[in-house]
């Protein structure tokens, strides 16, 4: 799990956050809710995910709640790998 | 008893300067937007309402009065001035939902230059094009968001001042100006520009099928339009709390997010956070809103939540519900009627060239889930053969969505592309300048979609006449997607289209044949996405990629964008007899 989370959060820091960003995002720091990732955007977040973990999220998993922290996107992702 | 009173009455002896007596605006007033929406408010003793109700992410809230407005607004009018802004010079507006963007959006026009707001999420090749394409002198942003500024500025000569206005002033670049209207001394005085109804006042872009985006210019007379509308449709009166949702970077979020509230002095709000359906319901929850000005795919990303959701914050102070963008389907009007105690959205059709709503849902009238309603007071609209351009009498035909030109917010050109404009009406003659064509009665503006009418009057959408997608509401042009792609390493040819899409009506799907030495993955699947993401823009992102080995083209080497299209949404493919055979 420890390992997944790194790995997630390394994508989001590279994809989403410039080098000289302010923001610090953690484990628990809001994605969605703070605007960092936006709606459009959680699709390719989600692709990453399945693409990596080879994995395939619903639309109705893949919520703005789900998708919130790196935390919780490894709870959903965790569910799938069993 | 609602502003308009009935339809009928408001179309009984109409005429546009009905708006004038409601804002009880006298000739040789002043007509500057930037100082209708602050001064004007304050002259007529509301200085000490609240103007803007402002959240954004975690606990940041704030609240100004008109006065705050007319202050932090002159304030930015000031200090442009003293970076030898002039009059008419574009002033482009690039941050994320902040109160200094509604300030600065009236104090750039109280100057007399142009407003160009843009979405905050474009990435940086979509900012220099239009940037490029406007010569644009100045950008106001945030630090979050210079950086995209940076990349781009060397390939921007007309670009002199990069103003920052939010952020840590000390990781500035060279060449950045910092400037915090709210801790800098207060303006009490500024000499507002004496627009007259025709000074530029806003320049907005806006994608079509070809070629890159077009610059819809705006007018300061625009504020009739917008302001009546406001009244009449989103039936704004002195106690309401208002709530528009969209992003200032497109036209709903200027015309009806700042002009038309403010010009009624009306109290809005703003939310500046990511999207959950929990923190919406909890920001009208919190500050009792009363009217709603929404958009398709935000009803239907709620609807998705379900039911319980709604029923577990206390909604009562809603009245009155509205929205904009895409058509609102029929599931989700009678799904609000649902769980809003009976208030159902009512639809709107406008679009960044027409400045404000031509054909509604008034309130007062009879809602037919999924029509877009009737048109304005004072609009003559009607749909037009697609072949003869010439109106439709027979209902549920379907043609062409057009208006007779001459309401007052109508755009008066595209920057700097004479050619693009003379072409939106039909019947121009030849060399037609934009000042004739706007003001010929006897022309049509088309406006690119397609509807018919039912026996009734009622207008209902079918679809775009062009390859635009509409995604959430906003316009992308494929040309810009396609031109992206093919900058990426792997890519030879691109084709994008809209595909059917629940919540946001379309998404954008790609076609692509890819170089040799590169096959088709999911891991490139990804870096497609993501490299279309930052340098257009999320919306613009494809949401699928198919990879082709050739892409369908007409026998002169045209990609035939029609034929996947139809492919996507199911239809009739149509005539292929004029394609490639290799």
């Amino acid at each position: 799990m420890d390992e997944m989370k790194k790995t997630v959060l390394e994508y989001i820091a590279d994809e989403y956050l410039d080098e000289d960003d302010e923001d610090e995002v953690s484990y628990d720091s809001p994605l969605i809710s703070s605007g960092i990732v936006d709606s459009f955007s959680m699709v390719s977040l989600k692709r990453f995910l399945e693409t990596k973990y080879s994995i395939k999220l619903s639309d109705e998993e893949a919520t703005p709640e789900a998708f919130d922290t790196v935390n919780s996107i490894c709870t959903l992702v965790n569910k799938h790998l069993g | 008893m609602s502003n308009i009173g009935s339809y009928n009455d408001g179309m009984k002896d109409f005429n546009w300067d009905i708006a004038k007596d409601i804002l009880d605006w006298k000739e040789g007033e002043i007509l500057n937007i930037g100082a209708i929406c602050s001064d004007r408010i304050c002259s007529r003793g509301d200085g000490n309402k609240t103007a803007l109700i402002w959240e954004g992410f975690g606990d940041k809230s704030a609240r100004y009065t008109f006065d705050d407005l007319r202050v932090y607004s002159n304030g930015f009018a000031d200090f442009l001035s003293k970076q030898g802004i002039q009059p008419g010079d574009r002033v482009c507006i690039f941050m994320d939902k902040i109160p200094s963007l509604y300030f600065s959006f009236l104090g750039i026009l109280k100057l007399g230059a142009i407003a160009q707001p843009l979405f905050s999420a474009f990435g940086d090749e979509s900012l220099e094009v239009r940037l490029a394409s406007a010569g644009t002198r100045a950008i106001i942003t945030t630090r979050k968001h210079a950086r995209k500024v940076r990349k781009i500025k060397d390939r921007l000569p007309d670009l002199e001042k990069i103003i920052v206005v939010e952020g840590n002033p000390e990781k500035l670049k060279e060449g950045e100006i910092f400037f915090d209207v709210e801790k800098s001394p207060r303006v009490e005085k500024f000499d507002v520009y004496h627009s007259t109804p025709e000074t530029p006042s806003v320049l907005h872009y806006t994608s079509g099928t070809t070629g890159q985006p077009k610059g819809a210019l705006h007018v300061h007379n625009s504020i009739w339009g917008q302001a009546l509308t406001t009244s009449w449709v989103l039936d704004l009166q002195d106690d309401d709390i208002y709530w528009c949702t969209a992003d200032p970077g497109w036209v709903t979020g200027t015309s009806y997010g700042i002009i038309g509230p403010w010009a009624l002095g009306a109290t809005q709000c703003v939310l500046d956070s990511g999207f959950t359906s929990s923190r919406w319901y909890k920001f009208i929850q919190d500050n009792r809103i009363t009217v709603w000005y929404s958009a398709p795919t935000a009803i239907r990303a709620l609807m998705k939540d379900g039911n319980e959701l709604v029923s577990s914050f206390d909604l009562l102070s809603l009245r009155h519900l509205a929205s904009v963008g895409e058509p609102l389907n029929a599931e989700a009007v009678i799904w609000s009627g649902e769980v809003f105690r009976g208030l159902k959205f009512h639809d709107t059709f406008w679009q960044t060239e027409t400045g404000a709503m031509m054909i509604t849902n008034f309130p007062g009238m009879e809602i037919r889930p999924g029509s877009m309603g009737k048109p304005f007071p004072g609009i003559k609209a009607a749909v037009l053969d697609l072949d003869t351009h010439e109106p439709l009498d027979e209902s549920g035909k379907v043609g062409l969505i057009a208006f007779r030109p001459g309401w007052p917010s109508m755009f008066r050109q595209y920057w700097k592309q004479l050619d693009t404009y003379r072409s939106k009406f039909v019947g121009a003659a030849e060399n037609a300048m934009p000042d004739e064509l706007r003001t010929n009665p006897d022309l049509w503006y088309v406006s690119g979609d397609r509807a018919s009418i039912d026996k009734d009057g009622y207008y209902w959408f079918v679809g775009r006449d062009d390859d635009v997608i509409n995604t959430g509401g906003h316009l992308v042009g494929p040309f810009e997607i396609e031109s992206a792609l093919v900058e990426h390493e792997a890519i030879a040819e691109a084709a994008a289209v809209g595909k059917p899409d629940k919540v946001n009506m379309e998404v954008v799907k790609a076609f692509v044949t890819l170089k040799p030495g590169y096959e088709p993955s999911d891991e490139l699947e990804l870096d497609i996405m993501n490299f279309i993401r930052k340098r257009l823009s999320p919306l613009a992102m494809p949401q699928e990629i198919e990879y082709r080995d050739k892409l369908p083209k007409t026998r002169s080497g045209k990609i035939v964008r029609r034929y996947l299209r139809a492919i996507e949404w199911g239809e009739e493919v149509g005539d292929m007899s004029s394609f490639s055979d290799e």
